[in-house]
């Protein structure tokens, strides 16, 4: 397996690119003159590493922020930004082919213009990438550098020849792109998750090696926007860490937008043939060949460890678990923290940035939160969305929680039938005999929105039974959980009942 | 072969005539029963999968021929003699089988390839060494022993055979020195990848794999696999979820789980039978919702299941583009649906709930003709296709694994004998016990015959 970085520059060049870069990675910048120490150094200014900052500056610390590439990180740059604004435009283009589905008259001929596609996404990138800006940080008071880091001691690190000394610092380098040992890849030539933003015009065929989260949302856009696409993956289901049930609703929305899925199968060989790349795949020992134009890898995640010397400063780690923290984020080296990517299983920008806060309190107020307490939600922007939080069943009875699930099928929910969004469902998991949430886990259209709701449950401690009596606006979606809420109540039988009703 | 199970004399009485509960359902298990009578190569035991042209054996189906054998014994549809020849043509051939495990060997470390060459016994279609058809088989081969106890030569044979033929299986080696079983081993790539994950069949893989004298599973490996299980509330019941109604079957052809509970049924207040119950109920449920619109579905026109059904172009449903998915497990609430009803996913629900499955054949009757519609046989047909319940798209092709079930499921409800054949097994009890069930007709671990 080989890391990759991303590219330094936006290759495109366009009006919104330069926008962007002036926001980002201003080409006239000019470090400040360190300080002699600062209170707080953040190597990373990615979601976690921009949220460590200001949230050091405003309790007055001294700050010195450092990034080697673009402020905003993956996120911003290559990442959820970029793909909800092309999930957006895939998605008005299914609308229009499904049209006669919500009663309107499908165009009579659809054009997919993929270079308008992208234009509007750079456009939204730009734009966002104002609220993360070189300025708008240095207002703030933070010193904020564009160079290399790697640490020299335990309190000192080199900045590109300079040295930088902090009383406490945040590791906040984020991830990496993670390409597969695939022999020929190299040399027949791919795309990355971040890699991919830069096409200019769209593949005619596409071939995604991975189904996760993100492989399923590039497959399902690039397919809507009119590439013959096939996903190769190697497990039986996508997203192997959701529910059964939800994977499989996925596997149907994909295969009815006609992408070509091989499930249960490896890539293992890429070599050029007639300027097409051809992928040597294995099903169950059975052989075979994909052909497509474009190869998109290099989906999974690793923490970004390298070049920082580590060692130096006595932090441990590990290359694919990333650097080695308590449950207050701190590092092996008393001194440093770490949030985000870097140090977490979950690679989210929420996370992230909710890591960042704890960090910023332990490390600087003497707080002592931890992050096992934390409650990340998380959501896969295909359509359906497939979005979590909280416990899965199956952590909860290895865990030796009795657990009860309430089922809610979209297709009982009256919104959803007249939005036509009846693949789905909400699933909402309480401890046995009571209606404290568990977890949940809920497919539909928007389930990113509704998701948040229970989310609040679960923190607030508000149980099932109490969301029953939560007016939820008639017709919405999320009227599933009052659903859900409703059986609650209509079946519940605390533990003492159950025992008295079976000594009767 | 024809495409339709042809009916004898005696019971080709029209569909439409006014008959017992009794008199319609010996009818359903006669015709089923005959399957295996057409379908079987008299030679080695092995029994066509489907009435295609040129179908292989399915291991499974052979189980399912096994296990039908004591009934048509008991109802005179075939001479005990004539019965333990066909037994021990079948036991004798996997006994002598190629165990090599080589590309077009027969079996495995005792397990065997799902499907075989009808003459040969070989693989074909370079199919995996299934766990879960090898329990089929093998639970038809320890029926037959349980029922053939006579004193003779042939009938002491065949429970010798039967009996060494379930020792042989080394179910240990399919855990992998995993924590559970995975799905299959093929030669070409050895172990599958994946296990099994959520209730299923299995359920009976993991009683007659816990409960052998020789190569058992680990009792770890049961809890780890219920650790998948998901309890959900659907539709106002509260159930042991799987989507395709033969899941809630299978292992019920079999096992009486009437009264015993394992540790997940005793959390739960409940028993894998009346979960079967209640997975029908859903199954009936769902198809009166019907939200995806299609022709025909209602009370009595209900449950998705493994089964064949029409496969081509996509049609225009509710607005909608449907595509349909040839054989494929069908499933509630989350599909995949396209319209298909398996007819005798209804039929092997009767044990479970005949109030609803009775006027439910009652319905399937007659929107067929017993000549030329049999929808009750058929493993799949789609109204929808048909624009109308009466003239609904039927498979050209009976299955064998259905007319098993049929005969099994009609016989347990009629009298138990399946049931009580598997109950006379000390490794049927030792199984189920390892696998923590408890109560009503295990409470004496090898008890006296029940």
């Amino acid at each position: 397996m080989t890391q990759i970085g991303p590219t330094l520059e936006h290759p495109c060049a366009d009006a919104y690119d330069q926008e962007l870069c002036a926001q980002v990675r201003p080409p006239d910048w000019h470090n400040p003159r360190p300080r002699p120490t600062y209170d707080w150094l953040v190597i990373g200014a990615g979601p976690a590493g921009l949220t460590a900052a200001r949230c050091a500056a405003a309790l007055g610390a001294r700050v010195a922020l450092i990034e080697c590439h673009l402020l905003g990180g993956v996120s911003l740059n290559y990442g959820a930004v970029s793909s909800q604004a092309l999930i957006r435009t895939s998605r008005v283009y299914a609308e229009m082919r499904d049209a006669g589905f919500y009663g309107a008259r499908a165009p009579s001929s659809i054009e997919v213009d993929f270079p308008l596609a992208m234009e509007r996404m750079r456009r939204i990138r730009a734009r966002i990438a104002h609220s993360h800006s070189a300025a708008d940080v240095a207002a703030l008071g933070i010193d904020l550098f564009f160079g290399t880091a790697r640490f020299v001691s335990d309190d000192t690190i080199d900045l590109d020849g300079n040295r930088l000394r902090f009383k406490k610092a945040l590791i906040a380098t984020g991830s990496r792109s993670l390409l597969p040992s695939l022999p020929g890849l190299p040399e027949a030539g791919y795309l990355t998750n971040e890699t991919v933003f830069d096409l200019t015009t769209l593949p005619a065929s596409l071939l995604v090696i991975g189904g996760g989260p993100v492989g399923c949302e590039l497959a399902q856009a690039f397919c809507r926007l009119g590439s013959r696409t096939i996903i190769v993956h190697n497990e039986p289901l996508f997203l192997p860490r959701e529910e059964r049930d939800a994977a499989q609703l996925l596997s149907g929305a994909l295969a009815r937008d006609g992408i070509e899925m091989h499930l249960n199968t490896t890539a293992v060989s890429v070599r050029m043939e007639n300027g097409q790349k051809v992928v040597e795949t294995v099903n169950d020992g059975d052989v075979a060949t994909i052909t497509a134009d474009v190869v998109l890898t290099g989906i999974g995640r690793v923490p970004a460890v390298a070049g920082l010397d580590l060692e130096a400063a006595g932090v441990v780690f590990d290359t694919t678990a990333g650097i080695r923290v308590d449950d207050f984020l701190r590092t092996t080296n008393k001194r440093i923290f770490a949030a985000g990517d870097v140090c977490m299983k979950h690679m989210f920008v929420d996370s992230a940035n909710a890591s960042a806060r704890i960090a910023v309190n332990n490390a600087l107020c003497r707080a002592r939160q931890r992050m096992s307490t934390l409650t990340i939600p998380w959501c896969t922007y295909t359509d359906p969305e497939i979005a979590h939080v909280g416990l899965y069943v199956r952590e909860a009875r290895e865990r030796d929680i009795p657990i009860r699930t309430f089922t809610v099928p979209m297709h009982e929910v009256d919104r959803a039938i007249t939005d036509g969004g009846e693949e789905g469902f909400v699933k909402i998991h309480v401890r046995e005999g009571t209606d404290t949430i568990l977890g949940a886990t809920v497919v539909a259209r928007h389930a990113s929105e509704m998701i948040n709701g229970l989310s609040l449950a679960i923190i607030a401690g508000i149980g099932l039974r109490t969301m029953a009596g939560v007016i939820h606006t008639y017709p919405t979606q999320a009227e599933a959980i009052r659903k859900a809420a409703q059986a609650c109540c209509r079946t519940y039988r605390p533990r003492w009942r159950r025992w008295l009703q079976r000594r009767s | 072969m024809t495409a339709h199970l042809a009916e004898g004399p005696d019971h080709a009485a029209s569909a439409k005539d006014v008959q017992s509960d009794d008199e319609m359902l010996d009818r359903l298990q006669r015709t089923a029963f005959d399957y295996f009578l057409q379908c079987t190569n008299p030679d080695n035991g092995l029994v066509a999968d489907t009435t295609r042209d040129g179908a292989p054996s399915s291991i499974a189906v052979v189980g399912f021929a096994l296990s039908a054998t004591p009934i048509g014994v008991e109802h005179g549809w075939i001479e005990r003699s004539d019965a333990v020849k066909r037994v021990l043509a079948s036991l004798n051939f996997f006994m002598a089988s190629d165990q090599s495990g080589s590309a077009g060997a027969t079996g495995y470390h005792g397990f065997y390839f799902h499907f075989l060459d009808m003459k040969r016994g070989t693989r074909v279609w370079r199919c995996e060494l299934s766990p879960i058809d090898t329990t089929i088989l093998i639970a038809g081969m320890l029926s037959a022993g349980a029922y053939f106890d006579a004193d003779t030569p042939e009938e002491t044979e065949l429970r010798r055979l039967a009996d060494a033929l379930y020792e042989r299986v080394d179910w240990l080696w399919m855990q992998n020195d995993g924590v559970t079983v995975m799905q299959g081993w093929k030669p070409e790539c050895g172990f599958l990848h994946y296990g099994w994950e959520g209730y299923s069949e299995a359920l009976l893989l993991y009683a007659l794999g816990l409960g052998s004298p020789t190569h058992a599973l680990t009792e770890q490996s049961f809890h780890a696999w219920t650790m998948t299980y998901q309890w959900e509330h659907l539709y106002g019941t509260d159930f042991l979820y799987a989507g395709p109604l033969f899941i809630h079957q299978f292992s019920h052809a079999w096992i009486d789980f009437r009264g015993i509970r394992d540790a997940f049924m005793r959390e739960k207040d409940c028993d894998y039978f009346e979960n079967s119950r209640r997975a029908t109920y859903i199954q009936r449920a769902y198809a009166i919702l019907n939200p995806r619109s299609f022709v025909g579905y209602d009370a009595e026109h209900w449950g998705l299941s493994a089964g064949d059904g029409p496969s081509g172009d996509t049609r225009q449903v509710a607005g909608r583009q449907q595509t349909f998915y040839g054989y494929a497990a069908r499933g509630v609430p989350y599909g995949p649906d396209d319209g298909t009803v398996s007819g005798s996913s209804i039929t092997s629900s009767l044990v479970f709930a005949p109030e609803i499955v009775l006027p439910a054949l009652r319905a399937l009757q007659a929107d067929g003709t017993a000549q030329d519609r049999d929808f009750i046989h058929a493993s799949g047909f789609n109204a929808t296709l048909g624009h109308s319940p009466g003239k609904a798209w039927t498979t050209t092709d009976i299955f064998g694994l259905d007319q098993g079930m049929i005969v099994l499921m009609i016989e347990n409800y009629r009298s138990g004998l399946p049931w009580r054949l598997m109950k006379r097994l000390p490794c049927i009890r030792d199984g189920l016990h390892r696998a923590s069930f408890r109560g009503s007709w295990l409470k004496h671990r090898s008890g006296a015959h029940p």
